[in-house]
């Protein structure tokens, strides 16, 4: 059974300037302890797809679709109900752990406030799950007395996954957990999701950092404005990318040749008819312009949105 | 493990504060006034010479010196004595009404700011409303109703004390709600009370406890004034504002009556808007560079 499933989810912002379609008809299963890499250029939506899973979107956000979390539509809770699944089912960790934490408590405060958040404990377990949390994701016992700012980048981002993983969530969302970290610490911390998530917890990886995406998820989806183009089993995506924006994504990869895609994404406020990738497709036919291709099942389990990839 | 715990340099402490408000010599004068006003009030029992508001007729309007060093009033009553005494009212007026507005006006500004919509839209234009009334007019107006007395005028004071701070509070509220951390708050599932509190309340409290000592002196000036008006603290208990009245008859006669208390008044509401200065300079971040590096 699948523990998150998305349907056709559109997430729309009415602006002054004109709507923002950030996402349309995104569709993706995730099943129990799946985890799963969203990857895509900055400005694709990943994250507000987070946003969306989490309901925590800005209040102007127009959210069709359906999200069923084990049998349960996200979409259709009141907002009380949807409180309470935060943190203790699905746990979001945000990007920026140095304004993501708060600065004025210190980090034991923090873990604890979490621990605490479903209820009262009594002060020595309290404590005890704080200490567990925290050697969980490598921190020394003195962080628990240190404020945020006296803690370099990659203990913040370690105190911040201790916060997401303090009530046990079923599912865990990062959104880019190894964002400007050097590479040493981008290999710790990427090692630490390794031990947090591998057959414990369903999990979200929110990335451009591919090679991340390659070791701790078994399936990849790849957005480009605003639409998954191209969804499947990580070793298959990585080994044969069929979309040619993924294509040119990992050409674009310093380690395979740095080469970009010409062009820019397309502004999200006027999307004309046809694929979205098309203006910077160097393999587009004429009907990639006129009609917008299908999301279809290439092979089991694998979509692609493009004319070209299934004719 | 290589990461280390780095020592803060740019840190708000205790400390900082501290070296702030000492190296401001104004706003460190006004810290040892309060401090020896407050000490005046609590220990007036044991300071004054004689009970003020014990009358002696016969040694009414004595000039200082001797057994009474201000001398005493019309009715006989020693001024020293009545003018300590006097801080107690003045100071607890102060206290009450900055700290009861503060408190009040935070947390309409906390709910205005962080539930927006509706509510916010109700709630501040009813700080509007009460903006619009001219204050004192407005205490003349509930001391009318009510009839005079401390009590009175203290309830006027706090309805109308709470609306600079709820705009104040307000303002950093709508700021820090789209901060990352409050964000990241909600995204744990706390609750809206908890978040308030405990993660939006703390960061924009600096600004609340400049104005609250800044309302102090404005309060106890009010009192002193209605008071002196005859519609706040009423005879015999020793009030500064109330003894201004009271020796305003014998004025020309014997001007030193109405020295002290105006004095007091004077120092009261210099002092505390000495520290409340001292304060906001000390926590403005522009000025608080000047101190950190």
């Amino acid at each position: 059974m699948s523990l998150l499933v998305i349907r056709e989810l559109s997430v729309d912002f009415p602006l002054p300037e004109g709507t923002v379609y950030a996402l349309s008809g995104v569709s993706l299963e995730l099943g129990e302890e799946e985890r799963l890499a969203l990857i895509g250029e900055t400005g694709s939506g990943k994250s507000v797809l987070a946003g969306a899973i989490l309901r925590l979107l800005p209040a102007q956000a127009r959210v069709r679709g359906e999200i069923w979390y084990r049998g349960t539509n996200l979409l259709a809770l009141s907002p009380e109900e949807m409180r309470r699944f935060r943190g203790s089912e699905i746990a979001l960790v945000m990007q920026n752990p140095a304004s993501a934490l708060n600065p004025v408590l210190t980090g034991g405060y923090q873990v604890r406030e979490a621990v605490l958040r479903r209820g009262r404990l009594a002060k020595r377990l309290a404590q005890g799950k704080v200490a567990e949390l925290l050697a969980r994701v490598g921190l020394p016992e003195r962080a628990a007395s240190s404020y945020p700012h006296q803690l370099s980048g990659g203990m913040q981002q370690r105190l911040l996954l201790s916060l997401g993983l303090a009530l046990a969530p079923r599912l865990l969302i990062a959104d880019e957990p190894t964002k400007g970290l050097d590479w040493s610490l981008r290999s710790q911390i990427v090692q630490l999701l390794q031990d947090i998530t591998a057959g414990q917890r369903a999990f979200i990886l929110i990335t451009h950092d591919l090679a991340a995406a390659r070791y701790l998820a078994e399936r990849v989806a790849v957005l480009y404005a605003g639409q998954v183009v191209e969804y499947g089993l990580a070793e298959d995506l990585f080994s044969l990318p069929r979309h040619p924006y993924t294509r040119g994504l990992f050409a674009s990869h310093p380690a395979r040749g740095l080469k970009p895609i010409p062009g820019m994404a397309p502004v999200l406020t006027s999307l004309s008819r046809g694929c979205r990738f098309q203006p910077r497709c160097g393999q587009a036919r004429p009907v990639c312009a006129r009609e917008d291709p299908p999301f279809v099942e290439i092979s089991e389990g694998y979509f692609v949105r493009c004319h070209r990839c299934f004719r | 493990m290589s990461e280390t715990v780095i020592t803060p340099h740019v840190s708000f402490h205790r400390g900082e504060l501290w070296s702030a408000i000492t190296r401001d010599r104004a706003a460190f004068a006004g810290g040892i006034l309060v401090i020896l006003l407050v000490f005046v009030a609590l220990f007036a029992p044991w300071l004054a010479p004689h009970d003020p508001v014990r009358q002696d007729l016969a040694r009414a309007l004595l000039p200082p010196g001797g057994e009474y060093p201000l001398g005493t009033d019309e009715m006989g009553r020693c001024l020293l004595s009545r003018v300590l005494f006097g801080a107690r009212i003045s100071l607890a007026v102060g206290f009450f009404v900055g700290g009861l507005a503060a408190i009040l006006g935070m947390f309409i500004g906390l709910v205005a700011g962080y539930y927006g919509g509706l509510l916010d839209e109700v709630l501040m234009r009813l700080t509007d409303i009460f903006m619009g009334l001219p204050n004192i007019v407005f205490v003349l107006a509930v001391v009318g109703v009510l009839g005079p007395g401390l009590k009175h005028t203290v309830l006027a004071l706090v309805v109308m004390g709470w609306v600079p701070f709820a705009r104040l509070v307000r303002g950093s509220v709508l700021s820090l709600k789209e901060r990352e951390f409050v964000q990241a708050a909600r995204a744990l599932g706390f609750s809206h009370w908890r978040i308030m509190v405990r993660h939006i309340l703390p960061h924009a409290l600096g600004p609340v406890v400049v104005l609250a000592t800044l309302h102090i002196p404005h309060a106890i000036l009010a009192v002193a004034g209605l008071s002196f008006l005859g519609l706040g603290v009423q005879p015999p208990t020793p009030e500064w504002g109330a003894m201004l009245n009271a020796a305003r008859s014998s004025m020309r006669t014997y001007p030193l009556q109405m020295v002290a208390p105006g004095l007091m008044v004077f120092l009261t509401v210099l002092a505390f808007n000495l520290v409340g200065n001292g304060l906001r300079d000390a926590l403005d971040p522009r000025r608080r560079s000047r101190f950190t590096f």
